[in-house]
């Protein structure tokens, strides 16, 4: 495990709000291929800890590595810039929107030559193309027109274009914040299988969620939060979800082997 | 993940069954009402509305006031007399599409004008540069209007319900509350009349105006469909917090938007002074209102991120043939108004009506 370069490294990060201390001096790695998912209880800090690898808010201490490369985001633009791809519980979508156009949003193609670079013709042919194309792939083209607004879609739908936009521009790795959160049964089974093909294609994926079922069915590794830092990491396959929940409330102490340093 | 076919698939137990569950749940439903349908065109094309109600319009008040009205020359007039307000409406119409609403467009327009005027009538400043100055006037009041909005996070229905007085007050001062008369004008600048020149074309008497008015409409809807900063200002409008976390810097977004409308503003100004012949502070100053009355005709959410700018121009258009038919048809004014009343309030429960389509 020591040998692998992680996808994305945490060390030591603190963060504070006033008094509070959302992370503290936690540490955090996401190995190539895998699922890493992070669970806690609430408030102890999941989402702190993913908005410092992601940009959305800059730790006061500790360092972040991308392949073992430091980075210093300060917002999530740039770390959109490199290649990391987030899919928000609200989705972020632009509801009267249409599906291809939802998916460029902010990094739209424009046509090649003078109508491109003179009067900034977008070329929604090539984007149409490339949304229908991505869509495809990951087996969501139930949807009628790549054109058709992103209201008219279903839960699951809307889910799987956020995902589909993930997958498609994502180079380094992707967080999804409780992406089943909001979802029936059949349509969080929907998008776990998408989580898991995404996984096939070689993208790492952040997961975090409640729900302890999707997170030790799709999981190769379980990062356990637990009062602002990690507590453990463990593999779903060596323990039984009440035990992740015991030890991510506070009822049973991590198997000492594991503890994070 | 499963190679052999028929392997149990990795899932949870109680979702075992979901393999004889109907699949169908996550297709496109179809409603079968023709009202459903109906709902749902419009809800697609927003601007099919204004478009029917405009054809209707014109064949009532062909039937009731005859070829009189249905003439070259009348329609003409009518656009002519739109003209004004129609772009100021198209400037509005960049505002409502981010949610927003701007109460200062006339004030920002007829202040321009007054500057324009001043500039090149009184000061002897070449007309051209006159006109420039307006235009970077008019910008710069909408750069006030968004930078209010926007740093100062005030709502958008205060700010320009201050800079409107604000405006207004300037107007006021820099023309000393007196009109500059057309002889003036054209002595001294007659270029700031150049869009009162026409076209004559069979009967109808086209104005520049005109023409440009339609100009305005097409450059603006290339921008907001053709243009990524057109889909942006839609995103804006439609959900601000999923625009922002999509990666569009929103408040730069919104600063441009309120730019653009007071630059088509200052537009409207120099336009304004080839319609009216001369520049009166008093002028326009219910141009406001009728610009949002136009928006909403036209079938543009004040809610934001939906409809066609086009809307706000057959909007505005629709109110010309009521006013026009209406007189020809010898209704007192006073009916002018209540049936323009009636519009906004039919066009709003409408959109509220396609907003509610069920998905």
């Amino acid at each position: 495990m020591s040998d692998v370069t992680p996808v994305v490294q945490g060390r030591n990060l603190v963060k504070r709000y006033g008094h509070v201390t959302a992370i503290d001096n936690s540490d955090f790695e996401l190995l190539p291929g895998e699922i890493l998912a992070v669970i806690g209880d609430n408030g102890a800090g999941k989402s702190s800890i993913v908005k410092a690898i992601c940009g959305a808010t800059v730790p006061d201490a500790g360092e972040i590595l991308i392949e073992g490369e430091p980075v210093h985001f300060t917002s999530p633009i740039e770390a959109r810039e490199r290649g990391i791809e987030i899919v928000y519980q609200t989705l972020a979508l632009s509801p009267a929107l249409s599906i291809a156009d939802n998916m460029f949003m902010g990094r739209e193609i424009r046509k090649k030559g003078w109508m491109g670079d003179w009067l900034k013709m977008l070329d929604k042919k090539e984007m149409e193309r490339f949304a229908r194309e991505k869509l495809t792939e990951l087996g969501l083209m139930t949807v009628q027109s790549i054109t058709q607004p992103v209201e008219t879609l279903s839960g699951g739908q809307r889910q799987g274009v956020a995902v589909a936009r993930a997958a498609a521009f994502a180079t380094k790795f992707i967080i999804m914040d409780e992406p089943t959160a909001a979802l029936g049964v059949k349509e969080s089974r929907r998008v776990l299988e998408l989580i898991l093909d995404v996984k096939s294609r070689g993208i790492p994926i952040i997961l975090i969620s409640h729900n302890m079922p999707h997170v030790f069915e799709v999981a190769d590794r379980i990062h356990i939060h637990r009062l602002g830092r990690r507590l453990c990491t463990i593999n779903p396959n060596d323990y039984s979800m009440s035990d992740a929940v015991a030890m991510m409330t506070g009822a049973m102490e991590p198997p000492d082997d594991l503890r994070a340093a | 993940m499963s190679d052999t076919p028929g392997a149990a698939r990795k899932g949870q137990e109680y979702e075992q069954t979901l393999d004889r569950s109907d699949k169908n749940v996550a297709a496109f439903q179809r409603q079968h009402s023709p009202i459903e349908k109906a709902q749902h065109v419009l809800h697609d094309n927003p601007t099919l509305v204004p478009v029917i109600v405009l054809i209707l319009s014109l064949l009532i008040f062909w039937a009731i006031a005859g070829g009189r009205f249905f003439s070259a020359f009348n329609l003409s007039l009518i656009m002519q007399q739109v003209s004004i307000i129609g772009m100021l409406a198209a400037a509005q119409s960049l505002i409502i599409i981010t949610a927003g609403i701007d109460l200062s467009v006339a004030a920002i327009m007829v202040l321009m004008s007054v500057i324009m005027g001043n500039l090149a009538v009184f000061m002897g400043i070449p007309s051209v540069i006159a006109i420039l100055v307006g235009f970077v006037g008019g910008a710069a009041a909408g750069l006030f209007n968004g930078l209010l909005i926007t740093k100062v996070r005030l709502p958008p229905f205060i700010t320009t319900l201050g800079t409107w007085s604000i405006y207004y007050a300037l107007l006021l001062w820099l023309s000393g509350a007196q009109s500059i008369r057309g002889t003036d004008i054209d002595t001294n600048a007659p270029f700031l009349k150049f869009f009162g020149n026409t076209i004559k074309m069979g009967g109808a008497n086209v104005t520049y105006g005109s023409l440009l008015m339609i100009v305005v409409f097409l450059v603006l809807w290339y921008m907001l469909n053709k243009t990524a900063w057109g889909r942006h200002v839609y995103a804006v409008g439609d959900d601000k917090e999923a625009a922002d976390l999509s990666g569009i810097r929103t408040d730069r977004i919104l600063i441009s938007v309120y730019m653009v409308a007071g630059f088509v503003c200052a537009v409207a100004a120099w336009a304004s002074i080839g319609r009216v012949g001369s520049i009166s502070p008093q002028s326009f100053y219910e141009g406001n209102l009728q610009s949002i009355t136009a928006v909403v005709i036209g079938g543009i959410s004040l809610f934001g991120g939906r409809g066609s700018i086009m809307g706000a121009l057959f909007g505005a258009l629709i109110v010309g043939v009521f006013q026009s038919g209406l007189r020809m048809a010898g209704v007192d004014v006073l009916w002018q108004v209540f049936a323009i009343g009636w519009l906004i309030i039919i066009a709003v429960a409408i959109d509220q009506w396609i907003r509610r389509v069920s998905a």
